[in-house]
């Protein structure tokens, strides 16, 4: 919907009072950004040595980087592990026998409704204390995995109500020329809903990459602890912190950006609904407002 | 099953529970009133209030609650000296209210802007044809019907809120679920399992009720048309 339903077309008189109105609110939102400035330089925060400290080759060679490789290569090994997790237990949920659609929906439930802080929590301990010769890093396994299971949770989810939202008539369709039902969901159903997903999972991508800052708490050196550890050398907080925050902002802007582009693109390729989510973590259920 | 039990008694896990429902609520209280005044910014008639709206919902949205909350502890409260109680508990319990609070309002504005999609476009017509002015279209025909429209959205993001408080451990909030249960584990490995389990199901069972709650409202409050 346009916005513009919502007031008329201004006239002159209209279009006065809102460049007025403009002009106020950027004077407000400039206010505001000067006053955080001016006590930011009262604190001392602008003073450049921290700043070149937060920002220089040493910083970026030895601290952002290495965090920012660590975060990607944990978020993208647990996306694919998410997928496969995902179509794995979202086709459980589909499944005609009664004990397989059981077990998949208490496994996607479970692991939709448990923090994956404490998930972590829980595998750091297990493959630290109980199954040291089996996982070399502890921490970074207890990432990955516990984005696995809430995210592949979600994506099951989502391979769910993507079939589910399939115009009637394409099972119908496979079931008349002969298909078996689980051939009808493997070879017509799953390969449309894979397309329709697609830009939901890639928004996905987004919550996994947020999710993975929560490495941070259980020792793992992504991004976020790189930059603390930058700062309790050069008490710097606010400027590193500042400099991982950009970083982890620039990416998942790119990934939502990604995502609205792939959801028009794709949306003439499959009869089901494509669309982006929303980033915190329930796609399904946050879109299925819109229709109303 | 007693050792257990006692070791429960021991780190008073209720406690913790109850106060990540405290964070939780207090949490979506704020989130509620600033995702609000975002939303009226990002549909109002004012380029400049659209604009700081959309920047707002598009730089949060895509940080993670982890930096916001070290961010808020780390810098502006030990480098700025920013204190927001006397108290020094209080203090991070505020910290992370403010947090999560400032984080969720991006999504409750995106979720009542899905729910503005849900009105009609006669509705706002009709509302101007009869002379109301912006603001008043905005709350008394428009947001009203929104809000009833956004409710499942809305669920979904107090749900992620009161699973998120967990993060509150970023901003130093002890006695959490997630601080106990770390401390728990790290003094009782023997007990890994039945504790995880413990919190696991307490948050399985605070969330299916929000979300059949929510679902079952959205239904009995959704303006049918």
């Amino acid at each position: 919907m346009s916005s513009s339903v919502l007031f008329d077309e201004p006239g002159p008189r209209g279009r006065r009072s809102m460049a007025i109105g403009n002009v106020v609110g950027g004077v407000v939102v400039l206010g505001i950004a000067a006053w955080v400035l001016v006590t930011l330089a009262g604190k001392g925060q602008l003073d450049g040595g921290l700043w070149r400290a937060a920002t220089n080759t040493r910083a970026w060679q030895f601290y952002y980087l290495p965090g920012l490789r660590n975060t990607l290569q944990a978020a993208a090994v647990a996306t694919v592990g998410a997928v496969v997790f995902g179509i794995l237990f979202g086709m459980g949920r589909l499944s005609h026998l009664r004990v397989v659609r059981w077990l998949s929906s208490v496994v996607v439930e479970f692991f939709r409704a448990v923090p994956v802080l404490l998930m972590m929590l829980f595998l750091n301990n297990l493959f630290g204390r109980f199954m040291r010769d089996l996982v070399a890093d502890s921490a970074y396994t207890a990432v990955v995995v516990a984005l696995v299971l809430y995210n592949g949770a979600v994506i099951a989810e989502l391979v769910r109500s993507g079939v589910v939202n399939l115009p009637r008539g394409q099972s119908e369709a496979g079931l008349s020329v002969g298909l078996t039902p689980g051939q009808t969901l493997r070879s017509i159903q799953l390969p449309q809903a894979l397309i329709a997903m697609l830009p939901a999972v890639v928004s996905q991508l987004v919550v996994v990459l947020k999710d993975s800052a929560l490495g941070q708490l259980i020792g793992y050196k992504d991004l976020l602890r790189s930059a603390q550890i930058l700062s309790s050398g050069e008490s710097n907080p606010l400027q590193t912190l500042f400099v991982a925050a950009v970083l982890f902002i620039v990416v998942n802007i790119a990934l939502s950006f990604a995502a609205h582009r792939l959801s028009r693109r794709l949306s003439s390729r499959t009869s089901g609904r494509t669309a982006p989510g929303p980033g915190i973590g329930n796609p399904v259920a946050a879109t299925a407002g819109v229709d109303g | 099953m007693t050792e257990l039990l006692d070791l429960l008694r021991q780190y008073d896990v209720l406690g913790a529970f109850w106060l990540n429902i405290q964070l939780t609520f207090w949490g979506a209280l704020l989130a509620l009133v600033i995702g609000t005044v975002l939303a009226v910014m990002r549909i109002s008639p004012l380029a400049s209030l659209r604009w700081a709206g959309t920047v707002y919902v598009d730089i949060v949205r895509n940080t993670p609650l982890t930096v916001i909350m070290t961010f808020l502890v780390l810098a502006v409260w030990t480098q700025l000296g920013v204190s927001l109680s006397t108290n020094f508990t209080q203090n991070f319990f505020n910290f992370a209210v403010v947090g999560l609070g400032v984080y969720h309002a991006a999504f409750v504005c995106e979720a009542i802007r899905s729910g503005v999609n849900t009105v009609p476009v006669g509705q706002a017509e009709a509302a101007r044809a009869i002379g109301l002015p912006f603001l008043a279209t905005a709350r008394m025909i428009v947001l009203p019907q929104a809000f009833r429209g956004s409710i499942a959205p809305l669920g979904n993001t107090l749900i992620a809120l009161l699973k998120n408080s967990t993060v509150a451990a970023a901003a130093s909030v002890a006695n959490e679920t997630a601080g106990t249960m770390k401390t728990m584990v790290e003094f009782r490995p023997d007990y890994l399992w039945p504790v995880f389990f413990t919190f696991a199901i307490g948050f399985v069972i605070l969330v299916i009720p929000i979300g059949l709650a929510t679902t079952w409202l959205s239904n009995k409050l959704a303006v049918k048309r």
